[in-house]
């Protein structure tokens, strides 16, 4: 519907599409009083019942929390974008795509069946792909969103064999049925196997090491794309999965050592990446999968006080690197470039986009008193009670966000601050549409700070118990006074300080060796995609080489070996009664078809083959005869000598056969058909050797006359009993009378060209 | 006849399966038939041999006393024989289109019309 509205309300696009997530979010908001009171919505409709598949959804205080960020910052994402966008051909198809996201990253975070998480999931994954692909006459851009859908839809994968395995263990898909089931699931065989296929989903999603690379890359979408997606929410929703499961099957060393270490590696390697970019959308990428790293970790630490960071993380970041984005958005659509080199001293030029991003900026910064200072002081306290690994953590923790301050000096002060640079296009203000989306988040982020017991506390304590076993009681306080967290959060603003003066010095200095390729993990996806298609294309060869003959035998030997199988297994209930007694007739008749069949394999002559051909076909036509079946022999008698002509007709012109195959070949043949027959042989012994069932024989036989008016039963079953196959029938062959008179008559359009 | 016919219909389809195994499209042809043929027997066999008793209700009754041959497989085949005619004869007619425009029977030749392209790989 979208493309069709942008259409005729092409100016003020924006403003009507931001309706759609305001809307949502007020009706989410309105439940909050509900959520807040520790009540939980469920809403159920049945789907696939048999499959256990439900359209079931669930709000809780978890989910809420997720559904509001996506509405909220949706909403200023599409007021953005209207402006944003207006250059762009497609822009309808970029808000089809959007709203598709948003939907089904709504879905996914509130769908209380595990597959119906998966089905949002992949849509998400999906959706993703079209936007970073937006621009798809680039190639970076294409490739950028075939290895986002590649990584993300592997992970996708890991994940529905994770959740079909939870589900053969629990025997149910339902999320809120788990919820007592982790001693079951944690004590059963499979937990290891599962735990490593959720995490895998959910590590792909969330872009952890090694799955970061994809991230930077998607940067290639338009900017609010990345605001959207990349930063505030499909990339938290491997965060969500894992918060959501955390009660359900986390709690063991396996789980939380995983997601703890792989949470901070991270945390600490993604956010040294960001030193040495220099493209504004870049560097909040880096410092985004830092972010997620941090939240991995401290769902990893799992402690009270490490949900509470968590929680409150989340939202922070959510609003400041939405925020900022969509700055580096306006930047870029204001003065032409991303490249941080080149702007500065825009402050004058663009004094709200400069007060928004510095709002922004100390709120990433965590910077009282913003809720990113509340936030930051919280990870550092949770870290802090840690008695393994704290220090490591600790310092892990603080070099990691003195990375992050850096990137936020590069990009919400440093452009608005120093000299005027020459940029591109002549910059000034941006249009009210792009400012209101980034400043209400922004503004949000200070009064969230400043009164953070308002809204936050009674929300942390409902995702709290979705997350945890027990129930919370935790007061979120701006101001602790002076104690070591203060101190470390003022020791990480000095170092980011440093970093941010060094680094113009360090750049100059140090031409940084380019790791070997097989250290990244990005080289890796290369080698595995090139390995990928090669093989497929080694396939296809080996598989797809177009000799006919070959096919066949991959056919044949494909079947009948499980066949094969499945008899021998079957040989030990049967035992085959054999009946040796033969007539003259009989013994003739089967004399005549084998010395046919043999003339019919070794003949050279085409009329000799056609005969022998003919001999067989009437020699099974008097089998027909002997074995009281008239019907069938009269028909195989008029067929055979129909063929006959044919064959005379069409082959009586060809020179004799020449031998083509070599000798190998033939053997190799002669054994496959030999076994086939021998196999045949066999299934047909067995088959005779237990007794048929003649229910169908007595009914067809008492039910002719009286329903079908005939005395001859087999033709009351054709024209009665099963009168559509026979119409199937007369239908095929007209089929093929029609391509036969078809290819008979039309000219060969080879022929004119010698 | 017990062990003749399932030893006869195993030769009848180890000798289709061969023939269409070969390069020559005709001994291909002439291997989908056998191997109808012999598909055909294998239906009739496994469906109960019986002898000089035909389906066939008596004049004046409407049951048929047992024994009598199964027509429920008869009818089957009936059906298979006329169905793969039709197939033959399309089968026919396509050979002889390709043999004037390719002026070849040669299967294998006939394969350098739809290769996978040597450059790409």
């Amino acid at each position: 519907m979208a493309p069709v509205l942008y259409k005729r309300y092409r100016e003020n696009f924006g403003w009507i599409a931001v309706t759609f997530p305001l809307y949502m979010f007020f009706s989410f908001l309105s439940r909050y009083p509900r959520i807040a009171a520790g009540e939980s919505v469920r809403e159920s409709l049945p789907w696939v019942p048999s499959l256990g598949i439900n359209l079931s959804f669930l709000l809780d205080g978890l989910s809420l929390s997720f559904a509001l960020i996506i509405t909220l910052v949706g909403a200023a994402v599409f007021l953005f974008a209207g402006a944003y966008m207006k250059g762009y051909r497609d822009a309808g198809r970029f808000y089809l795509y959007i709203g598709v996201f948003m939907t089904s990253m709504l879905g996914l975070v509130l769908s209380d069946n595990m597959l119906l998480l998966f089905v949002f999931w992949e849509l998400t994954s999906f959706s993703s792909y079209l936007l970073i692909g937006f621009n798809h006459h680039k190639e970076s851009s294409r490739k950028s969103a075939l290895q986002a859908l590649l990584v993300t839809g592997g992970g996708g994968l890991a994940l529905l064999a994770g959740i079909l395995l939870l589900g053969s263990v629990t025997g149910t898909y339902e999320i809120s049925s788990f919820y007592d089931m982790n001693r079951l699931i944690t004590s059963h065989a499979l937990y290891p196997a599962i735990v490593v296929l959720l995490l895998l989903g959910a590590f792909t999603k969330s872009a952890q090491f090694p799955f970061h690379f994809w991230l930077p890359n998607a940067m290639e979408a338009p900017t609010p794309v990345s605001a959207y997606l990349h930063s505030a929410t499909m990339v938290k929703a491997g965060v969500y999965l894992i918060a959501r499961l955390n009660h359900e099957i986390g709690g063991t060393p396996l789980w939380q050592d995983t997601v703890l270490i792989t949470g901070a590696v991270t945390m600490l390697f993604t956010a040294t990446l960001a030193f040495r970019q220099t493209d504004l959308k870049k560097l909040l990428a880096y410092s985004t999968l830092s972010v997620l790293g941090t939240l991995v970790m401290l769902l990893g630490i799992g402690s009270e006080l490490a949900i509470k960071a968590f929680f409150i993380y989340l939202i922070a970041h959510s609003l400041y690197k939405g925020t900022l984005f969509l700055v580096a958005g306006t930047l870029d659509h204001e003065t032409g470039t991303r490249d941080i080199g080149k702007l500065g001293g825009l402050r004058k030029a663009m004094p709200i986009t400069a007060t928004t991003a510095a709002l922004a900026s100390f709120s990433m910064m965590g910077v009282i008193p913003l809720i990113g200072f509340i936030g930051k002081e919280t990870v550092y306290k949770a870290i802090l009670e840690l008695d393994r690994w704290g220090l490591v953590l600790i310092a892990a923790a603080v070099l990691a966000n003195a990375f992050i301050v850096m990137v936020t000096l590069l990009v919400g002060v440093r452009p608005f601050f120093g000299k005027l640079r020459q940029t591109p296009k002549q910059a000034h203000e941006a249009p009210l549409k792009m400012l209101i989306g980034p400043a209400l988040l922004a503004t949000l982020g200070l009064l969230l700070g400043l009164f953070p017991d308002f809204f936050i506390s009674n929300m942390l304590e409902q995702s709290a118990r979705s997350i945890l076993s027990e129930e919370l009681s935790l007061k979120i306080v701006l101001w602790h006074g002076v104690n070591l967290v203060l101190i470390l959060s003022f020791l990480t603003l000095l170092l980011g300080a440093l970093l941010y003066a060094l680094r113009p010095i360090v750049l100059q200095q140090f031409r940084f060796p380019t790791l070997p390729a097989f250290l990244k993990p990005s080289a890796w996806y290369e080698t595995a995609l090139k390995g990928m298609l090669s093989f497929a294309k080694l396939q296809t060869r080996i598989l797809q080489n177009g000799y006919l003959r070959n096919y066949t035998i991959v056919i044949v030997i494909a079947a009948l070996i499980p066949a094969s199988f499945a008899l021998y297994r079957a040989a030990e209930e049967l035992s085959i009664v054999p009946d040796y007694s033969i007539t003259f007739y009989e013994a003739a008749l089967g004399f005549i078809i084998i010395v046919a069949t043999g003339l019919l394999i070794t003949s050279t002559s085409r009329l000799k083959s056609i005969v022998s051909l003919g001999v067989m076909g009437f020699s099974i036509g008097i089998i027909f005869v002997l074995y009281s079946a008239p019907d069938v022999a009269l028909t195989t008698f008029a067929i055979e000598t129909l063929n006959v002509i044919l064959f005379v007709l069409v082959l009586q012109k060809l020179p004799k056969f020449l031998k083509r195959s070599r000798s190998s070949n033939r053997i190799r043949d002669a054994v496959i058909a030999s076994s086939v027959g021998v196999f045949m042989t066999l299934v047909v012994l067995f088959a005779t050797s237990f007794e048929l069932s003649t229910e169908l024989k007595n009914y067809f036989a008492a039910a002719s006359l009286p329903e079908g008016k005939g005395l001859n039963v087999v033709n009351v079953i054709l024209v009665d009993f099963r009168a559509l196959d026979t119409l199937g029938e007369i239908t095929v062959l007209a089929i093929a009378a029609i391509g036969v008179l078809a290819m008979l008559k039309t000219a060969t359009g080879r022929r004119a060209q010698p | 006849m017990r062990v003749l016919l399932p030893v006869i219909i195993g030769l009848l389809y180890a000798a289709g399966i061969y023939l269409i195994l070969r390069r020559n499209m005709v001994k291909v042809i002439f291997g989908l038939v056998i191997l109808g043929h012999a598909a055909n027997l294998m239906i009739f066999t496994v469906g109960r041999l019986t002898k000089g008793a035909p389906a066939f209700v008596p004049e004046g009754t409407t049951n048929i006393a047992e024994p009598f041959a199964d027509p429920l497989p008869q009818a089957l085949i009936l059906t298979a024989i006329v169905i793969g005619f039709g197939i033959q004869a399309f089968t026919i007619a396509l050979f002889k289109k390709t043999c004037q425009t390719l002026k070849t029977e040669d299967l294998d030749e006939m394969r350098n019309t739809d290769q996978l392209e040597k450059e790409s790989l």
